[in-house]
C-alpha cells in the first residue's frame, strides 16, 4: 500500500446511515424469506404433482428463478416494469426480485423435502379426514422443514447477500447506505470493510439464530 | 440552426457489440470456473485430510461464502487500485471469481470425500494399494458421483453471477445491453434478452445435470 493513510473517523461519522442501512437490509431479508416460503410451499407441490396448469406454472417459475442471475431479476422488477410505465420504489423492487428469486429455490428444495416423505402419510392422513391443505400444513410440511433445515437457511444467507443488489438501483440497504456514504470522500475501502464485516455478522446471525428457532420448533 | 441527433435505434454494429459482450461472460466463466474448480479441489481435499490446515482455511471459507459478491468486488477493485499498480477488470474479475468459486468447490469437494464409506478406503489398503492410488483410483471416482451435479450446478451459479462484473466496469453481456439500454431507450426487449441469454445457457445444462443425477441414483 503505497503511500495510503486509511481514514476510519470517516466511517464513524457515517455510522447512523449505515445504521439505518442494516435495518433495511434485515427487512428485505426477512420479509424475502418469508413471503418466499409461504410461496414456495404451494410451488413445491404443484411441481411435484406435476400435471396442469399449476404444474406448468411452478415449473417456469422455478426453471426462470434458478436460471437467470438474480441482478437480472432486480433489474426487471425495476428497469424492465417500469418500462411497462408502472413505476414502483426500489425498495418494492427489490423486496420482489427477492422474494421471486427465493421462492423458486426454495421450492426446489422443498421438493427435495416432499421426496423423503413416504407417500403414505398424505394419504394416511386424508383418511382420518383432514383437508388436502390440513394434511400438509400439519404432517407433511414439519417433516419437509425438519429435513431441508441447512439447505433453507443457506437460502436465508443467500437472500441477505442478494439484498447488496439494492444498491444498483439506488436503495439505502447497508450496501447502498456505504456507497453512498463513500462518495462523498471517496474512502470506499474504508467503508466496504466496515460493511463487509457487518454482513459477516448478519449471515452468522442468520445461521445461529435460524438453528435456534429450527431446534425449538422442530423438537415437539 | 437546428440540432440533429445521431440516429440512436438499433444498428447492425450493435449485434457485434452484444456478441463481443457475450464472448466476454463466456470468457470469464469458463476461465474463473477452470481455476475455482482446479484451486477447489486442491483446497477441499487439503481440508479434507488435514484438521490443521481446516482450521487455518476456515476463516477465508467462511468469510468469502457470508461476504456479498458485489462487496469482494468492490473491496479487491479498491485494494487494487490502492497498491498502484495498474490492472484490468477482466482480471479483478477473475481473481474475484476464481476466488469465490474456489471456497464454494472446496466445500463440495470435501463433502464428497467424506461421503466415500471409510470401509472401501481400508479395503484398498489393505489389497497393498498406496494413499495415492486409493484415492485416485477409489475415492475420487466415488466423490466424483456425489458431487457432479452440485458442481454443475456451482458453475451455473458461477456464470449468473459473472453478471455482476458488470458494476465495477467489465463490458460483459450484462453492461454491454445496459450500454446499448442507455443509448437506444429500447429497456424491455434487452432487458429480456439479457435473461434468455442466461437462460438458453443455463436451463439445458441444468437438466442434464438432473439427468446425470438420476442415472447415478439409479
Amino acid at each position: 500500500m503505497s503511500g495510503y493513510t486509511f481514514y476510519w473517523s470517516l466511517v464513524w461519522d457515517a455510522w447512523p446511515e449505515l445504521l439505518s442501512g442494516v435495518r433495511l437490509t434485515i427487512e428485505i431479508t426477512c420479509l424475502s424469506v418469508l413471503f418466499g416460503t409461504l410461496l414456495a410451499m404451494p410451488l413445491s407441490v404443484a411441481r411435484q404433482n406435476g400435471r396442469g396448469v399449476a404444474g406448468k406454472f411452478s415449473a417456469a417459475w422455478i426453471e426462470v428463478a434458478r436460471n437467470t442471475p438474480t441482478l437480472f431479476q432486480v433489474y426487471m422488477m425495476y428497469f424492465g416494469v417500469g418500462a411497462l410505465g408502472i413505476n414502483i420504489s426500489s425498495f418494492a423492487s427489490v423486496l420482489i426480485a427477492l422474494t421471486f428469486n427465493n421462492a423458486g429455490y426454495l421450492a426446489e428444495i422443498f421438493r427435495g423435502g416432499l421426496v423423503a416423505v413416504p407417500p403414505q402419510q398424505l394419504r394416511a392422513a386424508r383418511s382420518l379426514g383432514m383437508s388436502q391443505w390440513q394434511a400438509y400444513r400439519t404432517v407433511i410440511f414439519p417433516q419437509v422443514f425438519s429435513h431441508v433445515f441447512p439447505a433453507f437457511i443457506n437460502q436465508a444467507v443467500w437472500a441477505l447477500l442478494n439484498s447488496s443488489l439494492g444498491m444498483l438501483i439506488g436503495l439505502r440497504e447497508l450496501t447502498g447506505a456505504a456507497n453512498a456514504a463513500q462518495s462523498v470522500s471517496f474512502r470506499s475501502f474504508e467503508f466496504f470493510l466496515v460493511t463487509a464485516g457487518i454482513y459477516y455478522l448478519l449471515a452468522k446471525a442468520i445461521e445461529f439464530g435460524s438453528r435456534i428457532v429450527f431446534r425449538r420448533a422442530l423438537r415437539t | 440552426m437546428q440540432f440533429i441527433l445521431a440516429d440512436q435505434g438499433f444498428h447492425w454494429s450493435d449485434a457485434q457489440f452484444l456478441l463481443i459482450g457475450a464472448l466476454h461472460t463466456l470468457l470469464v466463466s469458463v476461465l474463473a470456473g477452470g481455476i475455482g474448480t482446479c484451486g477447489g479441489i486442491v483446497l477441499g481435499w487439503l481440508r479434507h485430510v488435514s484438521t490443521g490446515i481446516r482450521v487455518v482455511t476456515t476463516p477465508y471459507v467462511d468469510i468469502t461464502r457470508s461476504i456479498p459478491l458485489l462487496i469482494q468486488l468492490i473491496l479487491v477493485n479498491s485494494a487494487l487500485s490502492m497498491s498502484g499498480n495498474a490492472f484490468s477488470t477482466f482480471w479483478l474479475s477473475i481473481i474475484v471469481l476464481s476466488s469465490s468459486m474456489t471456497v464454494v468447490t472446496s466445500e463440495v469437494v470435501r463433502g464428497s470425500l467424506g461421503s466415500v464409506p471409510y470401509a472401501y478406503i481400508r479395503a484398498a489398503r489393505s489389497l497393498g494399494m498406496g494413499y495415492f492410488q486409493t484415492l485416485f483410483h477409489i475415492s475420487a471416482p466415488l466423490a466424483l458421483r456425489t458431487g457432479l451435479s452440485a458442481w454443475i450446478g456451482l458453475l451455473l451459479g458461477l456464470t449468473r453471477d459473472t453478471a455482476l462484473v458488470s458494476v465495477v466496469g467489465y463490458v460483459e453481456f450484462m453492461k454491454s445491453a445496459q450500454i446499448l439500454i442507455s443509448r437506444t431507450n429500447e429497456t424491455l426487449p434487452l432487458l429480456l434478452g439479457v435473461g434468455l441469454f442466461y437462460f438458453v445457457i443455463c436451463y439445458p445444462v441444468s437438466r442434464y445435470s438432473a439427468h446425470l443425477q438420476r442415472g447415478i441414483a439409479s
